[in-house]
């Protein structure tokens, strides 16, 4: 029956979101550890596994943009695909950041750190969070565990903050450390980015399973 | 939510049922059903087969009244009126609700004395009052420029698609306020279909429209509001982008998401 196969199409869809979710969290780990431990080669995977993440990415479009053309699926279901849609989208855009952030490490993998890294492998442990918790929301229809897991974009923020104005003094202090401040600088960006594409995808999951559109955005993060 | 919401939320109730119960004999086809059908919208009923919204249609214009052993209770109101009491002529609420089937029903005569049919009825006399009531209701009804060089041609030559429109247009004649239209696309075809989508979308901004049809892809496109109907009861209604995205009522998502009917 049309009907059943239908909803095979879309616990398939469910599975490569969560696939695509693991890949994503995965990079952003492989891309901290490689950091801390200026692991090049580590970084280095990270970097060639992106285009696993990014052909994921266009399959899991191209599935949902058919589902729509050929089921033009309603309520629950029409929820359920244009949140994978979107959510997809963020999740190939955090993968572009960790793949980023690898290159930085790639760039200053080999010299001595300025400064014992904290703040930054906090934060990306934080997204990591935020990825795992969204997911279980995602897979349990659980819209606290996703309004919980846009709260840790917050302190993601914080931390951001904090790293801006530490490497800044640090700057200013020692002229010899610039360089490697403003790679810092850019991976602390590029993590702060991830959290907010992750907020999204808490919104996202929290409109598939109401339908409710909150906006859970922390604009405590630009830096004025 | 909020931002979902329509813009017709405001538009007054053209007509209204209130705790509207209806019997076949012993059989209760519609169970309290409460419902507001706004003023220059579309209202689509959607549900299951059998499940009253024929039923329901015919309560709008009193055409259960001609089926035998069919009794009612509860309200129909048009413009705040009751359209049961007792002096209410049911063929002057018929011209101003107006209906239309599922099959079209062309009288076989011509394309004009389709459309003039009615307005002769109702006391039009004048051949220059009736030719243009002729040309004002085609041309609403979207079929002009299809049909203005046979109109003393039978009606019964024309396609299905321009049948139905040649219906509507018959019930425009009489200057109608509320057309009731009872699966009136399921004998056509696509491209008739969306024409007739096209036309119902005009319609609106003069009359008050409620369609009945089991093709939900169509209540989406062309209502505003949208009741869903199941054993003879109005489960939900709601403006219809919050009931084919985000229902309240788990029978209505199963319904709209084909888990069930
Ligand atoms: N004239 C009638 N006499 C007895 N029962 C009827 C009559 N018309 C409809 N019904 C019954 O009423 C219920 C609703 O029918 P209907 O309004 O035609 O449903 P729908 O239009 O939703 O398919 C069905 O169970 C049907 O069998
Ligand atoms: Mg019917």
């Amino acid at each position: 029956m049309v009907r059943e196969s239908f909803q095979e199409q879309l616990s398939k869809l469910r599975n490569d979101i969560l696939q695509m979710g693991n890949l994503v969290e995965n990079a952003i780990d492989m891309a901290a550890v490689a950091l801390v431990n200026q692991d090049l080669e580590l970084a280095e995977k990270v970097v060639m596994e992106d285009d696993n993440i990014d052909r994921l990415q266009m399959a899991i479009e191209s599935m949902c943009l058919s589902l729509l053309a050929l089921q033009q699926p309603m309520a629950r279901d029409l929820r359920f695909i244009s949140t994978a849609l979107k959510i997809n989208t963020d999740l190939e855009r955090m993968g572009d950041y960790a793949r980023n952030i690898s290159k930085i490490v790639l760039k200053i993998g080999s010299e001595p750190l300025i400064k014992p890294l904290v703040d930054l492998p906090r934060m990306a442990e934080l997204a990591q969070q935020m990825v795992r918790e969204n997911l279980t929301a995602f897979v349990k229809q659980d819209r606290d565990l996703a309004l919980q897991a846009a709260m840790h974009d917050r302190e993601i923020n914080k931390l951001y903050k904090n790293t801006f104005t530490e490497l800044a003094e640090l700057m200013a202090r020692d002229a010899s450390t610039i360089k490697q401040s403003i790679y810092l600088l850019f991976i602390a960006r590029y993590l702060e980015r991830i959290g907010d594409h992750a907020t999204n995808l808490s919104e996202w999951i929290i409109y598939m399973i109401t339908g409710e559109r909150l906006e859970l955005g922390d604009m405590s993060s630009v830096v004025r | 939510m909020k931002m979902l919401k329509g813009g017709y939320m405001g538009n007054k109730n053209k007509m209204e049922t209130r705790n509207l119960n209806l019997y076949y004999k012993g059989f209760q086809a519609l169970i309290n059903v409460s419902l507001p059908i706004k003023e220059n919208t579309v209202t689509a009923l959607i549900g299951p087969s059998g499940c009253g919204k024929s039923t329901f249609l015919r309560t709008l214009n009193r055409m259960n009244d001609v089926i035998d052993g069919t009794r009612i209770e509860g309200e129909v109101l048009l413009d705040n009126d009751s359209i049961y009491d007792v002096g209410v002529d049911p063929v002057v609420l018929r011209k101003k609700v107006g209906m239309v089937f599922q099959r079209p029903n062309p009288f076989p005569m011509s394309i004009y004395d389709n459309i003039a049919y009615g307005p002769r009825i109702h006391g039009h006399k004048k051949k220059d009052t009736l030719n243009e009531i002729v040309e004002n209701s085609l041309r609403a009804a979207a079929l002009w420029d299809e049909v203005k060089d046979r109109l003393h041609k039978s009606a019964l030559g024309l396609s299905g698609g321009q049948q139905q429109r040649l219906v509507i247009a018959r019930v425009l004649a009489v200057d109608p306020q509320v057309i009731l239209m009872d699966e009136p696309a399921s004998a056509l075809d696509p491209i008739s279909t969306a024409k007739l989508e096209d036309l119902i979308h005009q319609l609106k901004s003069n009359y008050t429209i409620v369609i009945v049809t089991h093709n939900m892809q169509q209540a989406a496109r062309v209502s505003d509001f949208t009741g869903f109907f199941l054993n003879g009861e109005m489960i939900e209604y709601d403006v219809t982008n919050t009931i084919f995205t985000a229902p309240r009522i788990k029978r209505t998502e199963d319904y709209i998401t084909g888990r069930f009917g």
